[in-house]
């Protein structure tokens, strides 16, 4: 930008290569809009064109290099000045001169590692991007393409369910029971609660999933939690020897996979909270930490060969002889 | 491909249910009615007195059925008591009524039949919150407030055991 006279500028813009194949996901931004994404896989080339198109035709634009960087960052909204990035990948496309007409360069991230999943939360946010710059003396200009990272995972080979026996003494045991401890995000969770001994007068019983996402390290650990789901089973007074069941059905709320001490900056995690309620509004309560995991989709021919390959990789083959071979047969 | 198609959602074996469990009495029963207010002394040291009789089947509870007469300075001791010593957020009482307490008054103040049946109401709302409560039925002040003659303001408090 010039403030004398007509300086020339410029419009950047990304294209992927398999913009017409590739998936897109449904991501929450941080105002809460829903916006969709390309979405890519830990491992994917991401591949494409720079378009470079002067505002001006005929006047030539100066400029200090052009290049296009692959950024995989967290930044914490308490400090947003410092963002974290632990993916950083750049690509030099022109060497400081001139442009004299619009141009198009070609880039290649080839198998990027993108080992965490993209992530919006209340107090940090996990984004990966495209950035292209064209670096000039005064002012550079830059475009960005954000894109969404899913992580799956296969069926866990331990998956104990949680049975316990609560209460509190001579006014109330429960016994309760999950059929699972980690759930993928459509999963249903199965299970009961049985009364043993009822001496309080109960109006009704609900399950809540709570997400509580931890951010920040040793003294300034911040915890925020929120409550993603309520979800009645019981309405009415139980009594001895009545068991409830338990069925939840997890794909219509918004939750995402347990994220463990992500780069060592947040986690979030999830827990499910058995709640009673007796007839003065008192609050009976148990919390249990689930983990909950990312299931890939079932593959379709429709599929690029990109997506079909990662999903091959992590079906629900859980023994790991089979899925090599798998891998081998693809990769040929 | 060897994940199902379909997610697990078959029942859990629950144990089969005792018919006597199914349709016996409940284990929860616990009624407190505060009534029959009473106008005792005379001139200006007159006070009321309410009857507060509990029935229930917890067996925390000595006696099943009781019958206390109680005024309100000894709910006011029964929240203090409660408040000091267990942990629950104490319900609040119906209000004092001080403005009642002076003299020339239109109406019969402290003895307003209206006014008696708002506090009767609120006493008996304030004793059957508490009661019920797991952490207030701990306290010895409870008991001694629901079930012996008279209140030993001089007593050790302390928690119940049985």
């Amino acid at each position: 930008m010039s403030f004398f006279g007509f300086g020339q500028s410029a419009d950047i813009d990304i294209v992927l290569n398999d913009a017409e194949t590739r998936k897109k996901a449904e991501h929450k931004s941080e105002d809460g809009r829903k916006d969709k994404y390309f979405l890519f896989f830990d491992g994917e080339t991401v591949s494409g064109k720079l378009n470079v198109t002067l505002k001006y035709p005929g006047k030539r634009l100066e400029h200090n290099g052009i290049k296009i960087e692959f950024i995989g960052q967290i930044e914490l909204y308490y400090d947003r000045g410092n963002h974290h990035e632990f993916v950083s990948l750049v690509k030099d496309l022109a060497r400081p001169g001139e442009l004299t007409q619009s141009q198009t360069y070609d880039f290649e991230f080839t198998h990027v590692e993108k080992p965490y999943e993209s992530y919006t939360g209340q107090n940090v946010k996990l984004r990966y991007f495209l950035r292209a710059t064209v670096s000039r003396r005064l002012s550079d200009i830059s475009k960005e393409l954000d894109i969404v990272v899913h992580t799956l995972s296969t069926y866990p080979e331990l998956n104990s369910s949680i049975k316990m026996e609560v209460g509190i003494e001579d006014c109330l045991h429960i016994e309760f029971e999950y059929n699972k401890s980690k759930y993928h995000l459509k999963d249903v969770i199965v299970g009961k609660i049985y009364f043993l001994l009822v001496r309080i007068k109960i109006k009704h019983m609900e399950i809540d999933i709570i997400k509580r996402e931890t951010t920040g390290t040793g003294p300034n650990v911040y915890h925020e939690n929120d409550t993603v789901a309520k979800y009645e089973i019981m309405d009415g007074a139980p009594v001895r020897g009545e068991s409830i069941p338990i069925r939840l059905f997890l794909a219509g709320y918004e939750i995402t996979p347990t994220m463990r001490d992500i780069n060592k900056k947040f986690s979030v995690r999830y827990y499910l909270n058995l709640v009673l309620i007796d007839e003065e509004e008192r609050r009976y309560f148990k919390q249990q930490e689930i983990t909950l995991w990312r299931k890939g989709d079932i593959v379709r021919k429709s599929m690029s060969h990109q997506a079909i390959s990662a999903a091959q990789r992590f079906e629900g083959s859980s023994n790991p002889e089979k899925s090599q071979s798998k891998n081998a047969e693809d990769d040929s | 491909m060897s994940e199902p198609a379909v997610a697990d959602t078959r029942r859990l074996n629950s144990k089969p249910q005792d018919l006597t469990d199914a349709y016996g009495p409940p284990s929860n029963f616990l009624e407190i009615d505060v009534y029959d207010p009473q106008i005792v002394g005379v001139g200006r040291n007159r006070y009321t007195t309410y009857e507060v009789r509990m029935k229930t089947n917890l067996p925390i509870f000595k006696l099943k059925d009781s019958c206390v007469r109680r005024r309100y300075s000894d709910f006011e001791w029964l929240k203090n008591e409660l408040e000091r010593d267990s942990k629950i957020v104490v319900p609040p009482l119906p209000g004092k009524a001080l403005k009642r307490q002076l003299p020339f008054r239109g109406d019969e103040g402290l003895f307003e039949e209206s006014f008696l049946e708002e506090r009767r109401a609120g006493l008996e709302q304030f004793i059957n919150r508490i009661a019920g409560h797991p952490l207030a039925q701990n306290e010895r002040c409870l008991h001694m407030f629901l079930q012996e003659e008279s209140i030993d303001r001089n007593y050790i408090p302390g928690k119940v055991r049985h």
